[in-house]
């Protein structure tokens, strides 16, 4: 246990780096956002966009999102400045959303990134922002990360028209191409599979309102 | 409860998760799945969708396997299904890094740009960028041009956005679509006027009336996008920097005006921008102060009724108020802040509410600390490292601002110091603390104590040993040193070796310095000879040694006083010494002495600066005089001076605008004087060979030699050197030097810097260069100036009074004098405590030659200026001379 303090506490000396409060003027350009990113409950990694060379490897990116994991799951703050960044977040039952620019960027361009990032996200997923559904929608959030940023400059801030472009799939197959069995084994699979993440997340909801 | 905590268990072992095991090379195997025909789009997108996530999670794909799997890829054109081809866009994207050949997709993915289907064009075109190079963007050219200008807003703005990404290789081929972009930006779409603005800018950003005429343009014809608006007042904050204007500039008005917007994200960007501007006075700060402070109160009724969701923003804004705040230079217009910002120093936001509290800090007086400091001791522990920091800077400002309220703000820190915190944190505290000690005597004995008891519990090495050096250093000086011995002696028991060996010499001190705790401390140290440890031994051993022989000056000149040369110096003097071993013993003299890093203590009075330059300059500082002996060894005509003593700092000896720029560094050597002169040529069209520097040396002078500089071309700097041998009279050591710079000079082609072949003599007169004592002497620091100059003895002591008439303060003699002797300030006797008439200044150093010096001036002021009775003592008769003539 001892040993585990010690642990914690030489990993925040690393990390601490001291505030520039000063913020400075920013060079007039597009590139506003360094990373956007989503993490599970356990700070792990569903979706990472690095567009700069702030933390060039893997290695790095995913260290500075474990720490920004530890730093915001538990507190509601959905702004934090963290490593001389400025990082939005906001969270949803199991998920983390979090974009981040420089220190000295407009936090309100930021929030707005975030915004359009998670009200997409959740129109995808039918306002079910949980890790379950995200994974099942996975090819379509990669879509809406896409539109959203496109190498750090801002392609599309508003949700609706994220959306839209990223034209998630309907009932695609034309019916007639489909054989008979292929259509009641597809529906019949989905009837079970909808109930099952009807129950799923039931179960969920009550094992959320049980831990908090 | 247990079986759902099971439940959950299980599902976080990745059954929640279908692509957590996920293998590399299976992957990759499946994606040759994609080959075959028919396509299934569903099947293929999973696959594809694997594929992409593996990416994403940074797994590194080598060059072959990535090339196979993007042209496996490239055969899912085949299908039309939407989702599925702009996943094949995205892994297009990633792999174009990786893989090779990947302009093969070239002509699939121009056949989409240009296609029926609006939904692939945008995301084709940037996919299309991605693989292109400069060689093949030629042949786009055409289909981009008439993108950026296409009525699809995302059509556009990917051309856009594309452009800027291609803009940053080569602006060449971007240059050309000005036109289409200047289009674009009329374009109703939000997103396509802030890209089009984007590149417009990119394009013109070199040309300065360019950018200005867009300004003026786009500021007066009302743009749609809040994001276009942000852009266009960062460029226009810009363009008033670059041109020093205030606020009188046309651009000033525009960012002004911008303060009226309906877009909270524009108001803040033209407050953030005016209060970030340099030239800004108080009169155009009241705006921006005004509108943020609306954002302060505003979400005040909204705290009241809203939802989380919205209170959570509101946060968000009143937190970007306040770090402007904070950030902010004008404090007269903060004042007026102070009232809303009262509001939110009980905020449940910490963040919030410690920002809040710094500011008032720093811009409060001196009657709200106790309130403060009382209402953020109560959520301390609830907030990050990080501004923890802030807060503990904002306490250091404080400490010299109100040395009267040192009690309060120690008490805080001591309790800051025993909570829980990182390494910088602590850093951080135990620093403030020391320098609050050495600026203020009354707090020292209070923050001893302090840091006694951190030191009792200190799991880091670095602090510990700072501490008990401080403690040796100051303990020994206050009334009851004795109380200080049983903390340190507690380190020798109970710590690890690099601690045990710093208690050791903290103890020494106290017995060197005190004599009625000398035979407690010989005690003490006898018993650590037997530590386990070398080097704490070693230091025990050689202590107890030093102090029974029960002589001042030698407890003084080995215990109290440590080692004064410069590491480098010494390092390299003894491999130097190992080389060519000589009968002769190694001379310490022989080493150049450390010089002071004079810069230290000022720069901790400003915080809130970039701390992480801090410690590069004191160790450039500490250096300089080592970079200066390699740079002259380098030189074969004088290598063979000896060590050298001491390197002045440059001195311009041209106005800076002139023809040719010179700057002067004097280097003293034990018989030599070398001047360095650093010579720049500012004019394109001349080019200088054998520079030299003739010098016309003051009596007793004589110059040896000189080094030119064999080509000094345009805006490139070059050195020549002067020698010069000291008179052999010891006492004659001043004089001036009347200098010129003599050169041959080749005209030359401004553009292609080609010289002629015939050149003419011609020369530049220098101002004249002085040799003052200052440049004779090292400054060095004795703690313990009394032991010091016990040590010295009485000897060669010369003793003066002078009348300093053209004085009018103690401070500005005593500045006059450092200046003139070029001696050390010791214990802190520089700084004259306020309403004093009299005054002692203490100053030590060593004289060229090795020759300790010290002085004492006792100044008293009176009605017709300062009085100075100046005592020199020095191991050498004409030293002692010299020094007491300088101030004559």
């Amino acid at each position: 246990m001892n040993f585990n303090l010690l642990r914690a506490s030489i990993d925040t000396r690393r990390h601490v780096k001291t505030i520039n409060m000063d913020g400075g003027l920013l060079e007039p350009s597009p590139y506003s956002i360094k990373a956007i990113t989503i993490l599970d409950n356990d700070g792990n990694r569903l979706l990472a966009k690095y567009y700069d060379e702030t933390f060039p490897t893997a290695k790095e990116q995913k260290a500075f999102e474990k720490n920004l994991f530890n730093k915001t799951h538990r507190a509601n703050a959905e702004i934090i400045m963290f490593e001389g960044l400025t990082c939005v977040y906001k969270s949803n039952v199991d998920l983390f959303f979090y974009v981040v620019g420089s220190s000295m960027e407009n936090e309100l361009i930021l929030a707005s990134v975030l915004h359009a990032f998670y009200d997409s996200i959740s129109q995808i997923l039918r306002k079910n922002v949980e890790k379950r559904a995200l994974l099942d929608n996975l090819d379509a959030v990669f879509l809406a990360a896409d539109e959203l940023c496109d190498q750090g400059i801002i392609l599309e801030a508003d949700s609706n028209a994220i959306v839209q472009k990223v034209a998630i799939r309907n009932e695609d197959i034309p019916l007639g191409e489909q054989t008979m069995a292929q259509i009641t084994a597809k529906y019949g699979q989905q009837v079970s599979a909808a109930t099952d993440r009807v129950l799923q997340s039931a179960k969920d909801q009550i094992k959320w309102s049980l831990l908090k | 409860m247990l079986s759902l905590k099971r439940d959950k268990k299980e599902e976080e072992d990745g059954g929640g998760n279908p692509f957590n095991n996920l293998e590399k090379s299976t992957v990759l195997q499946e994606a040759r799945t994609f080959n075959e025909t028919p396509i299934n789009p569903r099947k293929c997108g999973n696959i594809l969708t694997k594929v992409l996530y593996i990416i994403n999670q940074g797994e590194s794909i080598g060059q072959t396997e990535a090339t196979e799997a993007f042209f496996a890829m490239t055969k899912l054109f085949q299908s039309k299904d939407p989702i599925l081809r702009r996943l094949v866009y995205l892994g297009i994207k990633e792999m174009s890094k990786i893989a090779q050949d990947v302009i093969i997709v070239t002509s699939s993915l121009m056949k989409d740009m240009t296609g029926k289907e609006d939904q692939f064009r945008g995301p084709a075109i940037r996919a299309l960028c991605s693989v292109t190079d400069h060689s093949m963007l030629q042949s786009i050219e055409r289909y981009m041009k008439q993108a950026i200008v296409d009525k699809v807003p995302a059509v556009s703005s990917a051309a856009l956005v594309s452009a800027l990404h291609l803009g940053k290789g080569s602006q060449e081929v971007i240059k050309r679509w000005v036109n289409e972009a200047q289009e674009a930006v009329n374009s109703d779409n939000v997103m396509v006027q802030f890209h089009a603005l984007g590149l417009l800018y990119h394009i013109r950003k070199t040309d300065k009336l360019a950018v200005n005429k867009l300004v003026s343009k786009f500021s007066k014809q009302s743009l749609k996008s809040p994001y276009a608006y942000c852009l266009l007042i960062r460029i226009a904050a810009k363009l008033i920097e670059e041109e020093d204007a205030g606020s009188e500039s046309p651009m000033f008005d525009f960012i002004e005006s911008c303060l009226r917007h309906k877009s909270e994200m524009v108001i803040y960007e033209a407050a953030h921008a005016i209060v970030q501007l340099k030239n800004t006075t108080a009169k155009d700060l009241a705006p921006a102060v005004s509108v943020l402070q609306l954002f302060c109160s505003s979400p005040k009724p909204t705290l009241r009724f809203a939802a989380v969701r919205t209170l959570n923003k509101a946060y968000e804004l009143m937190l970007n108020v306040l770090k402007l705040l904070v950030a902010i230079k004008h404090p007269a217009a903060v004042t007026a802040c102070n009232l809303d910002l009262e509001n939110l120093i009980t905020d449940v936001n910490r963040s919030i509410a410690t920002l809040a509290i710094t500011t008032l800090l720093k811009t409060g007086n001196e009657s709200s600390v106790d309130r403060l400091m009382k209402q953020i001791s109560t959520f301390m522990s609830e907030i990050s490292d990080e501004f923890k920091i802030v807060v503990v800077q904002a306490i250091r400002s404080l400490c010299s601002k109100f040395p009267r309220k040192h009690n309060v703000l120690m008490t805080f820190l001591a309790q800051m110091l025993r909570d829980e915190g990182g390494f910088d944190y602590k850093k951080e505290i135990v620093d403030c603390i020391i320098t609050t000690i050495e600026d203020n005597v009354e707090a020292k004995e209070a923050g001893l104590a302090h840091l006694c008891e951190f030191i009792e519990d200190c799991e880091h090495t670095v602090l510990a040993t700072k501490i008990l050096h401080l403690l040796g250093r100051e303990g020994p000086r206050t009334p009851s040193p004795s109380k200080y011995i049983r903390f340190i002696y507690n380190r020798v028991i109970l710590e690890n070796a690099a601690v045990r060996a710093a208690a050791v010499s903290a103890i020494a001190k106290f017995g060197a310095h005190c004599d009625d705790l000398l035979n407690s401390c010989v005690v003490l140290l006898e018993r650590c000879q037997l530590d386990t440890d070398d080097e704490v031994r070693d230091r025990a051993t050689f202590y107890v040694n030093v102090l029974k022989q029960k002589q001042k000056a030698l407890s003084s000149a080995y215990i109290l006083n440590g080692l004064q040369v410069s590491v480098v110096g010494l390092e390299r003097a003894l491999h130097q010494y190992t080389l060519e071993p000589s009968e002769a013993p190694f001379d310490l003299k022989s080493v150049p002495l450390a010089t002071q890093p004079i810069a230290e203590q000022k720069v901790r009075d400003v915080p809130g600066e970039v701390p992480s330059s801090k410690p590069t300059q004191d160790k450039v500082a500490a250096s300089r005089q080592d970079v200066y002996q390699e740079q002259l060894a380098q030189v074969p005509e004088l290598a063979n001076l000896g060590a050298l003593f001491k390197s002045s700092s440059p001195v311009e000896v041209t106005e800076s605008e002139t023809e040719y720029y010179v700057q002067c560094i004097k280097h003293t050597f034990n018989n030599y004087i070398v001047f360095q002169f650093d010579c720049t040529n500012t004019l394109n069209d001349q080019q200088l060979e054998r520079v030299t520097v003739e010098m016309e040396p003051a009596e007793g002078f004589e110059v040896i030699k000189y080094i030119p500089c064999p080509l000094l071309t345009y805006n490139k700097p070059g050195t020549t050197y002067t020698l010069v041998r000291l008179p052999s009279e010891p006492t004659q050591v001043t004089g001036t030097f009347a200098c010129v710079l003599k050169f041959l000079v080749k005209d030359c082609d401004p553009q292609t810097g080609e010289p002629d072949e015939d050149g003419y003599d011609d020369e530049y007169v220098l101002e004249d260069v002085e040799v003052s004592v200052a440049d004779h002497v090292q400054k060095v620091m004795k703690p313990n100036f009394a032991a010091s100059w016990e040590e010295v003895g009485p000897e060669n002591e010369l003793e003066d009074t002078y009348a300093l008439s053209n004085m009018s303060t103690l401070e500005e003699a005593i500045t006059n004098i450092i200046q003139y002797i070029g001696l050390q300030p010791c214990e802190r006797s520089d700084k004259v405590p306020e309403g004093k008439s009299a005054h002692t200044l203490y100053l030590a150093g060593v004289f060229r030659g090795g020759h300790d010096a010290l002085v004492r001036a006792k100044l008293a002021l009176d009605t017709s200026g300062v009085t100075m009775q100046l005592t020199v003592r020095s191991t050498d008769p004409h030293v002692s001379e010299v020094l007491a003539t300088a101030v004559a």
